[in-house]
């Protein structure tokens, strides 16, 4: 057991939360899915900031939380403004910006 | 190659400063050209008062190239060179604007302005009518002025700063009627086949900067001697080749007739008497560089006699007054050019120059007045009668015929038996066939000169109906009658009183030979053949009643020099049709071949980009798809680039 | 590897097995979380499932010695964020796009492949990366970072280093409220009714008393049970249009357990 398994398991979150984005036609959920992304870079940045002994790392993980909560606030507000026009949350009902 | 010389700067010039008087020689030319800006930038509130403005600065010119004319006089070496500024100051260019006055350039000074001053006050009487009268005054001064710079200027450039100013107002002038297409086109045709000529004479002034680092006639001509003879030649002929567009010369002496389209005076004044002998001007200047040619001397005679056989042989053929008098100018010049061609032969070149300036500009005076009471018909075989109603035009007329003619003691007489003569003299077989061509020219000119007066001051009356002729008013007669006064006298009074031969030594070199004929002989022999001109044409147009329509059963060389010897049928099918293909086929490449390439270029891409952009769902997951597998590639290229 | 870590390499934490013991817990906790999220059709179930993978993160900072950032990870995240997801979800409602049918062709496939050759790729670059000869990774540890503790240490870096950047936050913080309040907000596009017009328009309708509420005297108290009028039958009015109303009627020998149900004040 050492670092590397936290990298391996981040990698693994990442990817899972890419694959969700990817399926999921709820916007909500898309968004949860990047929320999780999100966090596996925290775990990353956490890790790093351990292997290379500095705080650095968890400062850059706790500004990516910072953006992450004002990303939540305003990607939300636009999922309620587009719901509220077209009653449908699903990201593939917003297409019309194409040829 | 540039000789060690231009390192040192240009040469010390061998002609003495101006003092003085002579200070003062900027005023020649400055006086037409303010007169020229006030009357072009005044506006119509010159219109009133502008051509008396111009008349004025064109007779101040006047008054002071006499008065300069004295003062060179005074001069021991006769030569005053005035520095007036730096103008082309570049590194190894080093250009002065300066003036030269000389015995060559005072001649030409009081030619320009003399005859220029009497074609001024001709034009107030013969432009009465036309509304645009102020521009054309303005025309007149810029022309006078861009001549004097021509004739004035002391370096070759600045010769050829002149030399385009005056193709510029000959453009204007000729298409001063520029709503005529016929004027527009000859204007155009001018202006082109003066091109071709500046072209000539641009690359001559180019040759002599590589050559001997100087463009200055000073440095130029003190230098000369060094020239290679190939270089010499070259620039022999590309003189001659600028020397020939201006001068109206075999190949490039098409446009000459068809600028008769312009108003008479200009005719007169650019066309007769001093921008077409610009040319002569600038081969008897250059004499130190054909002094060490032979080569470009004998091409320079070649295409003088060739002229003077075209212009006589096509304006025998001509029912056009003003065509018919512009093939003899064209002739004319050809004598000019013949006489320049030979050693020492130049101050006589100079003299037919202005016996010619004279009786050409009185006769085309007199040809504008008898248009002016024509209502501006120029087809001869409509005139006829006219001696009685137009005395004076005709008394006019008939001075410069008997003058261009060589009757004695008129002044083509003096002049053309001289340029004669000097042609036998050259000795050998080109003596003789140059002197019998001049000879039989003269013979062709007295016949078609007997023609044009026959035809338009004897004879029935042949007017149509609604002219009324009728003399014209004294502002144009007297420039007439005193241009008249000079094909008198002006041929006599040149040679033996002031001795224009020793007058012009200086610049023209000497003309002492062994005669091949005795002159009094070649005298004779030309008179005779003028006779039989005179006695033929009588025989033709005299005693037989002339047609108001041009007979078409005619000898094939009459239907010839009717179509200008076929030289504008010649022009088109060698340079303009090749021209017009190349263009089309331009055209056609540009269209089909870049433009094909651009359009299908673009037709491709839009094309494309029309399948490429269904990849655009519009779907988010898809491009979220896409983004997820870049980002797999440039993970994996990252890992490449690790373990390699 | 910069001279200084060279030098420190004597002092390497190893990882100890307490912290093993956790993370070989946490780990395959936050995997399976992550994937139930992923595939779960019910969209509150995921948001439930997030906050577990969020919760196991937390542990795992903990035992990367960041204290701080597991607190800010429970309060921020799980508690803020996560809640904030929930409230959307309560006004949006249950929507068709839950289904987990796919619809774009070819995107699950894609999907599939691209997410397992990332995830292959990125666990190549990371063991590339890190890993030395040995299958160790060569780690400093915070013990000196953290010596003044570590909500010290980052609050040390936060007000010096990074204090513009942090500074800037606040910034981001305020725009994204305002963006929100702006994004959310609904321009009224009719004159507000006043009481006396909502009265008029009560009285001048076909039903001048108040709706039936859902559910009274059905056999449930959902808001999706239409009311039962005296004569037994359902009143269509009395749920809501939006709503897939549920048969208000007991089923039949399920009448006492129905009442049963329903809670009554005593």
């Amino acid at each position: 057991m050492n670092e590397s398994y936290y990298l391996l398991l981040a990698a693994l979150l990442f990817t899972i939360g890419g694959l969700g984005v990817l399926v999921r036609r709820n916007a909500i959920l898309v968004f949860m899915s990047v929320e999780l992304m999100l966090n596996s870079v925290n775990l990353t940045l956490v890790t790093f900031s351990r292997t290379i002994g500095t705080l650095d790392g968890q400062v850059m993980a706790f500004f990516v939380m910072v953006v992450a909560a004002a990303e939540v606030v305003v990607g939300l507000a636009i999922l309620m403004s587009i719901f509220r026009s077209r009653r449908s949350a699903s990201v593939d009902d917003a297409s019309l910006l194409k040829f | 190659m540039s000789l060690p010389l231009a390192t040192e700067g240009p040469p010390a010039g061998e002609y003495a400063a101006a003092t003085g008087t002579l200070d003062l020689l900027w005023l020649l030319i400055a006086l037409p050209l303010l007169g020229a800006a006030i009357l072009m930038l005044g506006g119509k509130r010159t219109n009133s008062w502008g051509p008396y403005l111009a008349i004025g600065a064109c007779a101040g010119s006047f008054l002071y190239a006499v008065v300069a004319l004295f003062a060179l006089i005074g001069l021991e070496d006769r030569t005053a060179d005035l520095f007036l500024y730096s103008w082309v100051p570049v590194a190894e260019l080093q250009v002065d604007f300066g003036l030269l006055f000389d015995p060559l350039s005072a001649t030409f000074t009081l030619l320009i302005t003399g005859v220029g001053l009497l074609i001024h006050v001709y034009s107030l009487g013969y432009m009465s009518h036309d509304p645009r009268r102020r521009l054309f005054f303005a025309y007149l001064n810029l022309f006078v002025a861009a001549m004097l710079i021509l004739v004035l200027s002391d370096s070759f450039l600045g010769l050829f700063l002149g030399w385009e100013g005056v193709g510029l107002a000959s453009y204007l002038l000729i298409s001063f009627w520029f709503y005529k297409p016929d004027a527009a086109t000859a204007a155009k045709k001018a202006f082109i086949a003066n091109r071709v000529g500046d072209v000539g004479l641009l690359i001559a002034i180019f040759v002599m900067f590589a050559a001997l680092g100087t463009t200055s006639f000073a440095g130029v001509f003190s230098q000369a001697e060094l020239l290679t003879a190939g270089t010499a030649t070259a620039l022999g002929l590309l003189l001659l080749l600028g020397a020939c567009g201006k001068s109206g010369q075999f190949p490039l002496h098409t446009w000459l007739p068809d600028a008769m389209e312009g108003p008479t005076p200009v005719s007169a004044l650019i066309h007769a008497a001093t921008m077409v002998t610009a040319g002569v001007y600038l081969i008897a200047r250059a004499t130190p560089i054909y002094d060490v040619t032979d080569t470009a001397r004998l091409v320079v005679g070649i295409i003088g006699v060739i002229t003077i056989l075209i212009g006589a042989i096509i304006g025998c053929a001509y029912d056009d007054i003003k065509k018919v008098l512009a093939y003899s100018t064209v002739s004319q010049i050809g004598y000019m050019f013949l006489a320049v061609s030979i050693p020492g032969a130049g101050a006589i070149a100079i003299l037919h120059l202005l016996t010619h300036g004279f009786f050409k500009a009185c006769m085309f005076l007199s040809a504008g007045s008898v248009m002016h009471g024509m209502n501006d018909q120029v087809d001869m075989r409509r005139y006829g009668g006219l001696r009685t109603v137009m005395p004076v035009t005709f008394g006019c007329m008939l001075v410069g015929y008997l003058a261009i003619i060589g009757a004695p003691p008129f002044a083509g007489f003096f002049s053309k038996d001289l340029v004669i003569e000097a042609a036998f003299d050259q000795g050998g077989v080109r003596g003789w066939l140059m002197g019998s061509a001049a000879v039989l020219a003269a013979g062709l000119t007295a016949f078609y000169m007997t023609r044009l007066m026959l035809m338009t001051f004897f004879g029935q009356k042949r007017w149509t109906d609604d002219v009324h002729p009728h003399e014209s008013p004294a502002v144009m007669t007297g420039p007439m009658i005193l241009l008249g006064i000079g094909s008198v006298v002006s041929g006599f009074v040149l040679l033996h009183v002031v001795d224009i031969e020793a007058w012009l030594e200086p610049v023209t070199g000497t003309h002492e030979v062994e005669h091949v004929l005795a002159p009094i002989v070649v005298s004779l022999l030309t008179l005779a053949v003028v006779a039989v001109g005179v006695f033929v044409a009588y025989t033709k147009y005299a005693k037989q009643a002339v047609p108001t329509t041009a007979p078409v059963a005619v000898s094939p060389l009459t239907v010839a020099a009717r179509r200008n010897l076929y030289f504008d049928a010649l022009n088109e099918s060698v340079l303009m049709r090749p021209g017009q293909y190349l263009t089309r086929a331009l055209v056609f490449v540009d269209n089909r071949g870049i433009d094909g390439a651009v359009n299908s270029l673009a037709a491709g891409v839009g094309g494309g980009s029309g399948r490429l952009r269904r990849i655009q769902t519009g779907f988010v997951r898809s491009y979220a798809l896409s983004m997820f597998g870049g980002a797999a590639v440039v993970v994996a290229a990252m890992l490449v680039v690790r373990v390699a | 590897m910069s001279p200084e870590l060279a030098a420190s390499e004597a002092v390497l934490a190893a990882t100890s097995t307490g912290e093993a013991v956790t993370f070989w817990i946490l780990g395959p906790l936050s995997v399976i979380a992550a994937l139930m999220m992923v595939l779960s059709k019910n969209a509150v179930h995921a948001a439930l499932f997030l906050a577990a993978v969020m919760l196991s993160l937390a542990g795992l900072y903990a035992a990367q010695d960041a204290p701080f950032l597991a607190a800010v990870q429970v309060i921020v995240y799980t508690g803020a964020i996560l809640m904030l997801f929930l409230f959307v979800l309560m006004l949006v409602g249950v929507d068709a796009s839950d289904s987990l049918v796919e619809t774009l062709r070819g995107q699950r496939v894609g999907a599939a492949i691209v997410g397992l050759g990332f995830a292959a790729l990125l666990m190549g670059t990371i063991a590339s990366a890190v890993l030395q000869d040995d299958g160790t990774v060569a780690a400093v540890g915070l013990d000196r970072a953290n010596e003044e503790g570590n909500v010290v240490g980052i609050a040390r870096l936060l007000f010096t280093d990074y204090l513009f950047a942090f500074e800037i936050t606040s910034a981001l913080l305020i725009t994204a409220a305002l963006g929100a309040m702006v994004l959310a907000h609904k321009e009224r596009t009719e004159p507000k009714l006043s009481q006396r017009e909502m009265s008029r328009r009560r009285f001048a309708g076909d039903s001048p008393i108040a709706l039936p509420g859902p559910g009274v005297f059905a056999g449930t108290n959902s808001s999706a049970t239409r009311a039962l009028l005296p004569d037994g039958s359902e009143a269509e009015q009395s749920v809501s249009p939006i709503l897939t109303p549920t048969s208000g009627k007991p089923a039949a020998g399920a009448d006492s357990e129905g009442t049963q149900s329903i809670e009554r004040p005593s």
